[in-house]
Protein backbone atom coordinates (compact mmCIF):
# COMPACT_ATOMS: atom_id res chain seq x y z
CA UNK A 1 0.00 0.00 0.00
CA UNK A 2 1.58 3.31 -1.06
CA UNK A 3 -1.52 5.61 0.44
CA UNK A 4 -4.44 4.39 1.29
CA UNK A 5 -6.64 4.25 -2.01
CA UNK A 6 -3.00 2.70 -4.17
CA UNK A 7 -1.61 0.03 -4.15
CA UNK A 8 1.47 -1.93 -6.25
CA UNK A 9 2.62 -5.31 -6.38
CA UNK A 10 6.03 -6.28 -8.44
CA UNK A 11 7.42 -9.38 -10.36
CA UNK A 12 11.50 -9.46 -10.45
CA UNK A 13 13.98 -8.51 -7.94
CA UNK A 14 12.12 -7.51 -4.01
CA UNK A 15 15.16 -5.68 -3.06
CA UNK A 16 14.66 -3.19 -5.80
CA UNK A 17 10.93 -3.35 -5.49
CA UNK A 18 11.25 -2.35 -1.67
CA UNK A 19 13.33 0.48 -2.31
CA UNK A 20 10.65 1.72 -4.94
CA UNK A 21 8.03 1.24 -2.35
CA UNK A 22 9.70 3.38 -0.07
CA UNK A 23 10.40 6.15 -2.35
CA UNK A 24 6.92 6.27 -3.80
CA UNK A 25 5.74 6.29 -0.09
CA UNK A 26 8.06 9.62 0.49
CA UNK A 27 7.39 10.86 -3.22
CA UNK A 28 3.29 10.74 -2.08
CA UNK A 29 4.03 12.93 1.07
CA UNK A 30 6.79 15.49 0.01
CA UNK A 31 5.61 16.18 -3.81
CA UNK A 32 2.03 16.07 -2.99
CA UNK A 33 0.52 15.73 0.67
CA UNK A 34 2.45 17.83 2.36
CA UNK A 35 0.93 20.61 -0.80
CA UNK A 36 -2.36 20.37 -1.18
CA UNK A 37 -3.32 17.95 2.28
CA UNK A 38 -4.45 15.45 0.24
CA UNK A 39 -2.82 12.41 -1.29
CA UNK A 40 -1.58 12.05 -5.13
CA UNK A 41 -4.37 10.72 -7.92
CA UNK A 42 -2.95 7.43 -9.05
CA UNK A 43 -1.55 8.79 -12.05
CA UNK A 44 0.37 11.45 -10.20
CA UNK A 45 1.84 7.98 -8.30
CA UNK A 46 2.67 6.00 -11.51
CA UNK A 47 4.42 9.21 -13.04
CA UNK A 48 6.48 10.07 -10.41
CA UNK A 49 7.60 5.99 -9.97
CA UNK A 50 7.72 5.98 -14.00
CA UNK A 51 9.92 9.11 -13.04
CA UNK A 52 12.23 7.27 -10.24
CA UNK A 53 13.04 4.33 -12.94
CA UNK A 54 13.94 5.97 -15.97
CA UNK A 55 16.08 8.46 -14.11
CA UNK A 56 17.98 5.48 -12.81
CA UNK A 57 18.62 4.35 -16.46
CA UNK A 58 20.42 7.31 -17.04
CA UNK A 59 21.94 8.10 -13.89
CA UNK A 60 25.93 7.59 -13.32
CA UNK A 61 27.00 4.86 -10.94
CA UNK A 62 23.53 2.82 -10.47
CA UNK A 63 21.67 0.24 -12.32
CA UNK A 64 18.24 0.41 -13.42
CA UNK A 65 15.43 -1.53 -11.77
CA UNK A 66 15.09 -4.87 -12.32
CA UNK A 67 11.33 -5.08 -11.56
CA UNK A 68 8.25 -4.67 -13.29
CA UNK A 69 5.20 -3.11 -11.06
CA UNK A 70 1.51 -3.24 -11.02
CA UNK A 71 -0.10 -0.27 -9.68
CA UNK A 72 -3.80 -0.01 -8.70
CA UNK A 73 -5.90 2.35 -6.94
CA UNK A 74 -8.50 4.44 -6.73
CA UNK A 75 -9.13 8.02 -8.57
CA UNK A 76 -11.35 10.19 -6.63
CA UNK A 77 -11.77 12.69 -9.34
CA UNK A 78 -13.25 10.67 -12.00
CA UNK A 79 -14.60 7.99 -9.31
CA UNK A 80 -13.10 5.02 -11.20
CA UNK A 81 -10.60 2.25 -10.38
CA UNK A 82 -7.63 2.08 -12.45
CA UNK A 83 -4.58 0.22 -13.25
CA UNK A 84 -1.04 0.59 -14.39
CA UNK A 85 2.09 -1.28 -15.44
CA UNK A 86 5.60 0.12 -15.24
CA UNK A 87 8.45 -1.09 -16.78
CA UNK A 88 12.25 -0.59 -15.74
CA UNK A 89 12.53 2.04 -18.89
CA UNK A 90 10.20 3.87 -17.07
CA UNK A 91 7.54 3.77 -19.82
CA UNK A 92 4.17 3.12 -18.14
CA UNK A 93 0.65 1.58 -19.55
CA UNK A 94 -3.05 1.74 -18.71
CA UNK A 95 -4.68 -1.36 -18.43
CA UNK A 96 -8.20 -2.68 -17.65
CA UNK A 97 -6.45 -6.59 -17.05
CA UNK A 98 -2.57 -7.46 -17.19
CA UNK A 99 -0.30 -9.94 -16.26
CA UNK A 100 3.61 -8.92 -15.47
CA UNK A 101 6.56 -11.60 -14.85
CA UNK A 102 7.95 -15.01 -16.61
CA UNK A 103 4.08 -16.13 -18.11
CA UNK A 104 3.05 -12.76 -18.88
CA UNK A 105 2.13 -14.28 -22.05
CA UNK A 106 -0.20 -16.82 -21.37
CA UNK A 107 -1.70 -14.88 -18.34
CA UNK A 108 -2.50 -12.20 -20.46
CA UNK A 109 -3.62 -14.64 -23.46
CA UNK A 110 -6.37 -15.74 -20.85
CA UNK A 111 -7.11 -12.80 -19.48
CA UNK A 112 -8.20 -11.73 -22.93
CA UNK A 113 -10.83 -14.59 -23.23
CA UNK A 114 -11.65 -14.15 -19.34
CA UNK A 115 -11.96 -11.17 -18.47
CA UNK A 116 -15.17 -8.60 -19.01
CA UNK A 117 -16.22 -4.78 -18.44
CA UNK A 118 -18.81 -6.05 -15.47
CA UNK A 119 -17.29 -8.82 -13.50
CA UNK A 120 -17.91 -8.36 -9.96
CA UNK A 121 -15.20 -8.43 -7.31
CA UNK A 122 -15.32 -11.89 -6.38
CA UNK A 123 -15.63 -12.63 -10.31
CA UNK A 124 -12.13 -11.05 -11.02
CA UNK A 125 -10.92 -12.41 -7.99
CA UNK A 126 -11.54 -16.33 -9.64
CA UNK A 127 -10.60 -14.96 -12.94
CA UNK A 128 -6.90 -13.58 -11.22
CA UNK A 129 -6.43 -17.13 -9.61
CA UNK A 130 -7.10 -19.35 -12.42
CA UNK A 131 -4.87 -17.23 -14.77
CA UNK A 132 -2.56 -17.37 -11.97
CA UNK A 133 -2.96 -21.23 -11.47
CA UNK A 134 -2.07 -21.59 -15.34
CA UNK A 135 1.05 -20.39 -14.91
CA UNK A 136 2.49 -21.87 -11.58
CA UNK A 137 3.84 -25.40 -11.48
CA UNK A 138 3.72 -25.17 -7.13
CA UNK A 139 0.53 -25.46 -5.62
CA UNK A 140 -1.13 -22.30 -5.00
CA UNK A 141 -2.28 -21.70 -0.82
CA UNK A 142 -3.17 -18.76 1.18
CA UNK A 143 0.35 -18.81 2.58
CA UNK A 144 2.25 -18.28 -0.90
CA UNK A 145 -0.11 -16.04 -2.50
CA UNK A 146 -1.29 -12.35 -1.50
CA UNK A 147 -3.85 -10.20 -2.72
CA UNK A 148 -5.36 -7.02 -2.03
CA UNK A 149 -8.58 -5.57 -3.08
CA UNK A 150 -9.12 -2.15 -4.16
CA UNK A 151 -12.76 -1.20 -3.54
CA UNK A 152 -15.34 0.75 -1.25
CA UNK A 153 -13.60 2.01 2.07
CA UNK A 154 -12.92 0.36 4.65
CA UNK A 155 -13.90 1.71 8.07
CA UNK A 156 -12.79 -1.23 9.91
CA UNK A 157 -9.53 -0.29 8.88
CA UNK A 158 -8.76 3.14 10.09
CA UNK A 159 -8.18 2.44 13.69
CA UNK A 160 -10.33 5.22 14.68
CA UNK A 161 -13.92 6.63 14.86
CA UNK A 162 -16.02 9.81 15.10
CA UNK A 163 -14.96 12.02 12.19
CA UNK A 164 -15.35 12.89 8.52
CA UNK A 165 -12.56 10.83 7.19
CA UNK A 166 -12.93 7.96 5.01
CA UNK A 167 -11.27 4.51 5.04
CA UNK A 168 -8.62 3.19 2.88
CA UNK A 169 -9.98 1.41 -0.07
CA UNK A 170 -6.85 -1.01 -0.29
CA UNK A 171 -7.55 -4.12 1.58
CA UNK A 172 -5.28 -7.58 1.70
CA UNK A 173 -6.72 -10.54 2.05
CA UNK A 174 -5.98 -12.74 5.10
CA UNK A 175 -4.65 -16.08 4.26
CA UNK A 176 -8.08 -17.73 5.43
CA UNK A 177 -10.02 -15.84 3.20
CA UNK A 178 -7.80 -16.75 0.23
CA UNK A 179 -8.24 -20.44 0.88
CA UNK A 180 -11.43 -20.10 1.12
CA UNK A 181 -11.16 -18.93 -2.43
CA UNK A 182 -8.98 -21.16 -3.93
CA UNK A 183 -10.99 -24.16 -2.35
CA UNK A 184 -13.92 -23.18 -4.74
CA UNK A 185 -11.99 -23.14 -7.42
CA UNK B 1 2.93 53.74 10.30
CA UNK B 2 5.66 51.48 8.63
CA UNK B 3 3.60 48.25 8.78
CA UNK B 4 3.85 46.82 5.57
CA UNK B 5 0.21 45.76 5.78
CA UNK B 6 -1.08 48.63 5.93
CA UNK B 7 1.09 51.11 3.82
CA UNK B 8 -1.11 50.50 0.35
CA UNK B 9 -4.43 50.25 2.31
CA UNK B 10 -7.27 48.12 0.67
CA UNK B 11 -9.51 45.28 1.98
CA UNK B 12 -11.86 42.31 0.95
CA UNK B 13 -14.69 39.99 2.24
CA UNK B 14 -16.01 36.72 1.20
CA UNK B 15 -19.79 35.18 1.94
CA UNK B 16 -21.58 31.90 1.55
CA UNK B 17 -25.18 31.62 0.10
CA UNK B 18 -27.44 29.04 -0.73
CA UNK B 19 -25.67 26.82 -3.16
CA UNK B 20 -23.37 30.07 -3.88
CA UNK B 21 -20.80 32.32 -2.87
CA UNK B 22 -19.75 36.25 -3.02
CA UNK B 23 -15.91 37.45 -3.03
CA UNK B 24 -16.07 41.35 -2.82
CA UNK B 25 -12.84 44.12 -2.85
CA UNK B 26 -12.29 47.65 -2.36
CA UNK B 27 -10.09 49.25 -5.19
CA UNK B 28 -7.81 51.67 -3.52
CA UNK B 29 -3.93 51.78 -3.56
CA UNK B 30 -2.12 54.22 -1.77
CA UNK B 31 0.92 55.12 0.08
CA UNK B 32 0.06 55.89 3.06
CA UNK B 33 -2.73 58.88 2.99
CA UNK B 34 -1.51 59.39 -0.98
CA UNK B 35 -4.38 57.37 -2.64
CA UNK B 36 -2.81 56.59 -6.00
CA UNK B 37 -4.99 54.62 -8.13
CA UNK B 38 -8.40 53.46 -8.36
CA UNK B 39 -8.28 50.53 -10.11
CA UNK B 40 -6.22 47.94 -8.31
CA UNK B 41 -8.35 44.76 -7.96
CA UNK B 42 -7.60 42.43 -5.50
CA UNK B 43 -9.79 39.32 -6.84
CA UNK B 44 -7.99 36.88 -9.00
CA UNK B 45 -9.96 34.10 -10.50
CA UNK B 46 -8.12 30.64 -10.62
CA UNK B 47 -10.69 28.48 -12.90
CA UNK B 48 -14.38 28.71 -13.48
CA UNK B 49 -15.50 29.07 -10.25
CA UNK B 50 -12.95 29.46 -7.38
CA UNK B 51 -11.26 32.50 -6.38
CA UNK B 52 -8.57 34.13 -4.32
CA UNK B 53 -8.85 37.57 -2.62
CA UNK B 54 -5.21 39.29 -2.11
CA UNK B 55 -4.96 41.99 0.51
CA UNK B 56 -1.81 43.71 2.37
CA UNK B 57 1.07 45.00 0.70
CA UNK B 58 0.92 45.42 -2.69
CA UNK B 59 3.89 44.23 -4.20
CA UNK B 60 3.31 41.06 -2.24
CA UNK B 61 0.04 40.72 -3.34
CA UNK B 62 1.53 41.13 -7.47
CA UNK B 63 4.08 39.16 -6.67
CA UNK B 64 1.70 36.58 -5.25
CA UNK B 65 -1.09 36.66 -7.90
CA UNK B 66 1.75 35.36 -10.32
CA UNK B 67 3.08 33.14 -7.88
CA UNK B 68 -0.36 31.26 -7.66
CA UNK B 69 -0.99 31.82 -11.73
CA UNK B 70 1.93 29.80 -12.69
CA UNK B 71 1.21 27.12 -9.75
CA UNK B 72 -2.50 26.67 -10.99
CA UNK B 73 -1.42 26.70 -15.16
CA UNK B 74 1.35 23.82 -13.51
CA UNK B 75 -2.15 22.32 -11.57
CA UNK B 76 -3.60 22.21 -14.57
CA UNK B 77 -1.24 20.62 -16.76
CA UNK B 78 -0.31 18.08 -14.18
CA UNK B 79 -3.91 16.77 -13.55
CA UNK B 80 -5.65 17.81 -16.77
CA UNK B 81 -8.47 19.30 -14.45
CA UNK B 82 -9.21 22.51 -12.40
CA UNK B 83 -7.72 23.09 -8.94
CA UNK B 84 -10.56 22.49 -5.89
CA UNK B 85 -11.15 25.49 -3.61
CA UNK B 86 -9.72 23.17 -0.92
CA UNK B 87 -7.20 22.26 -2.45
CA UNK B 88 -6.47 25.53 -3.53
CA UNK B 89 -6.37 27.06 0.02
CA UNK B 90 -3.87 24.37 1.27
CA UNK B 91 -1.13 25.68 -1.94
CA UNK B 92 -1.94 28.96 -0.51
CA UNK B 93 -1.53 27.52 3.03
CA UNK B 94 1.84 25.69 2.24
CA UNK B 95 3.19 28.16 -0.19
CA UNK B 96 2.89 31.19 2.49
CA UNK B 97 4.19 28.86 5.52
CA UNK B 98 7.40 28.40 2.98
CA UNK B 99 8.29 31.84 3.89
CA UNK B 100 7.30 31.25 7.65
CA UNK B 101 10.68 33.22 8.64
CA UNK B 102 10.30 36.00 5.90
CA UNK B 103 6.86 36.03 5.17
CA UNK B 104 4.50 38.35 2.27
CA UNK B 105 2.66 40.46 3.69
CA UNK B 106 -0.30 39.71 3.04
CA UNK B 107 -4.32 38.26 3.90
CA UNK B 108 -5.03 36.34 1.30
CA UNK B 109 -8.94 34.85 1.23
CA UNK B 110 -10.23 31.54 -0.75
CA UNK B 111 -13.94 31.83 -2.19
CA UNK B 112 -15.59 28.94 -4.60
CA UNK B 113 -17.93 25.95 -5.45
CA UNK B 114 -16.52 22.40 -5.95
CA UNK B 115 -16.46 21.72 -9.58
CA UNK B 116 -18.80 18.80 -9.26
CA UNK B 117 -21.08 19.35 -6.30
CA UNK B 118 -20.99 22.90 -6.40
CA UNK B 119 -20.64 22.72 -2.15
CA UNK B 120 -19.76 26.19 -1.20
CA UNK B 121 -16.35 26.65 0.18
CA UNK B 122 -14.64 29.96 1.64
CA UNK B 123 -11.49 30.52 4.11
CA UNK B 124 -9.05 32.49 5.19
CA UNK B 125 -5.58 32.98 6.23
CA UNK B 126 -2.80 34.89 8.15
CA UNK B 127 0.38 36.06 6.52
CA UNK B 128 1.80 32.73 6.93
CA UNK B 129 -0.40 30.58 6.05
CA UNK B 130 -2.17 29.45 9.03
CA UNK B 131 -5.89 28.78 7.58
CA UNK B 132 -9.74 30.03 9.00
CA UNK B 133 -12.37 28.07 7.71
CA UNK B 134 -14.97 29.59 8.33
CA UNK B 135 -19.25 28.47 7.12
CA UNK B 136 -20.57 32.38 7.02
CA UNK B 137 -17.76 34.95 5.67
CA UNK B 138 -14.14 35.84 5.48
CA UNK B 139 -12.81 39.20 5.80
CA UNK B 140 -9.21 40.49 5.33
CA UNK B 141 -7.25 44.02 4.86
CA UNK B 142 -7.45 47.29 6.73
CA UNK B 143 -11.04 47.81 6.84
CA UNK B 144 -11.12 44.12 8.60
CA UNK B 145 -12.63 45.56 11.77
CA UNK B 146 -14.97 47.50 10.20
CA UNK B 147 -15.82 44.67 7.80
CA UNK B 148 -16.32 42.27 10.90
CA UNK B 149 -18.94 44.54 12.27
CA UNK B 150 -20.82 44.84 9.33
CA UNK B 151 -20.85 41.22 8.56
CA UNK B 152 -21.73 40.13 11.85
CA UNK B 153 -24.95 42.56 11.49
CA UNK B 154 -25.92 42.18 8.23
CA UNK B 155 -24.90 38.24 7.32
CA UNK B 156 -27.93 35.80 7.49
CA UNK B 157 -27.25 31.76 5.94
CA UNK B 158 -28.71 30.41 2.64
CA UNK B 159 -29.50 33.84 1.28
CA UNK B 160 -30.11 33.54 -2.43
CA UNK B 161 -27.11 34.99 -5.23
CA UNK B 162 -29.04 38.26 -5.73
CA UNK B 163 -29.92 38.59 -1.65
CA UNK B 164 -25.64 37.84 -0.76
CA UNK B 165 -24.93 40.71 -3.47
CA UNK B 166 -26.78 43.40 -1.56
CA UNK B 167 -25.66 41.88 1.56
CA UNK B 168 -21.60 41.82 0.59
CA UNK B 169 -22.29 45.14 -1.36
CA UNK B 170 -23.52 46.54 1.44
CA UNK B 171 -21.24 45.09 4.09
CA UNK B 172 -18.31 46.44 2.09
CA UNK B 173 -19.18 50.13 1.07
CA UNK B 174 -20.37 51.10 4.63
CA UNK B 175 -17.04 49.39 6.18
CA UNK B 176 -14.97 51.12 3.27
CA UNK B 177 -16.30 54.28 4.36
CA UNK B 178 -15.11 53.68 7.69
CA UNK B 179 -11.49 53.22 6.93
CA UNK B 180 -9.14 56.14 5.24
CA UNK B 181 -7.17 53.53 3.72
CA UNK B 182 -9.78 51.18 2.01
CA UNK B 183 -12.67 52.58 -1.22
CA UNK B 184 -12.35 54.26 -3.79
CA UNK B 185 -14.61 51.72 -5.96
CA UNK B 186 -15.18 48.05 -5.38
CA UNK B 187 -15.65 44.64 -7.47
CA UNK B 188 -18.07 41.85 -6.32
CA UNK B 189 -18.02 38.42 -7.87
CA UNK B 190 -21.56 36.76 -7.34
CA UNK B 191 -20.39 32.88 -8.24
CA UNK B 192 -23.51 30.10 -8.61
CA UNK B 193 -23.22 26.69 -10.30
CA UNK B 194 -23.59 28.08 -14.00
CA UNK B 195 -22.72 31.48 -13.77
CA UNK B 196 -20.25 33.79 -12.38
CA UNK B 197 -21.38 37.94 -12.11
CA UNK B 198 -18.98 40.52 -11.58
CA UNK B 199 -20.06 43.98 -10.90
CA UNK B 200 -18.02 46.53 -10.15
CA UNK B 201 -20.09 49.33 -7.43
CA UNK B 202 -20.00 53.39 -7.17
CA UNK B 203 -19.18 54.37 -4.03
CA UNK B 204 -18.15 57.64 -2.43
CA UNK B 205 -14.92 59.09 -4.04
CA UNK B 206 -13.51 60.47 -0.92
Amino acid sequence: MLTPDIAMTYSGMGPDFRVLVDRARKLAHTNYKRIYNEYPPIRIMVQELAKVMQASTQSGGIRPFGVSLLVGGYDEHSDSFQLYQVDPSGSYFPWKATAIGKTAVSAKTFLEKRWNEDLELEDVIHVALLALKESVDGELTGENLDISVISEPQEHLLGFKGTDMTGPRVKKLSAEEINDRLDAL
Amino acid sequence: MSDPSSINGGCAVAMVGKDCIAIACDLRLGNQSLSLANNFEKVFPFGDKTFLGLTGLASDVLTLKEDFRLKHNLYKLREEREIEPETLANLVSSSLYERRFGPYFVGPIVAGLHSKTNKPFICGFDLIGCIDFAKDFIVSGTASDQLYGMCESLYEPDLEPEDLFETISQALLNAVDRDALSGWGAVVYIVTKDKVVKRVLRTRQD
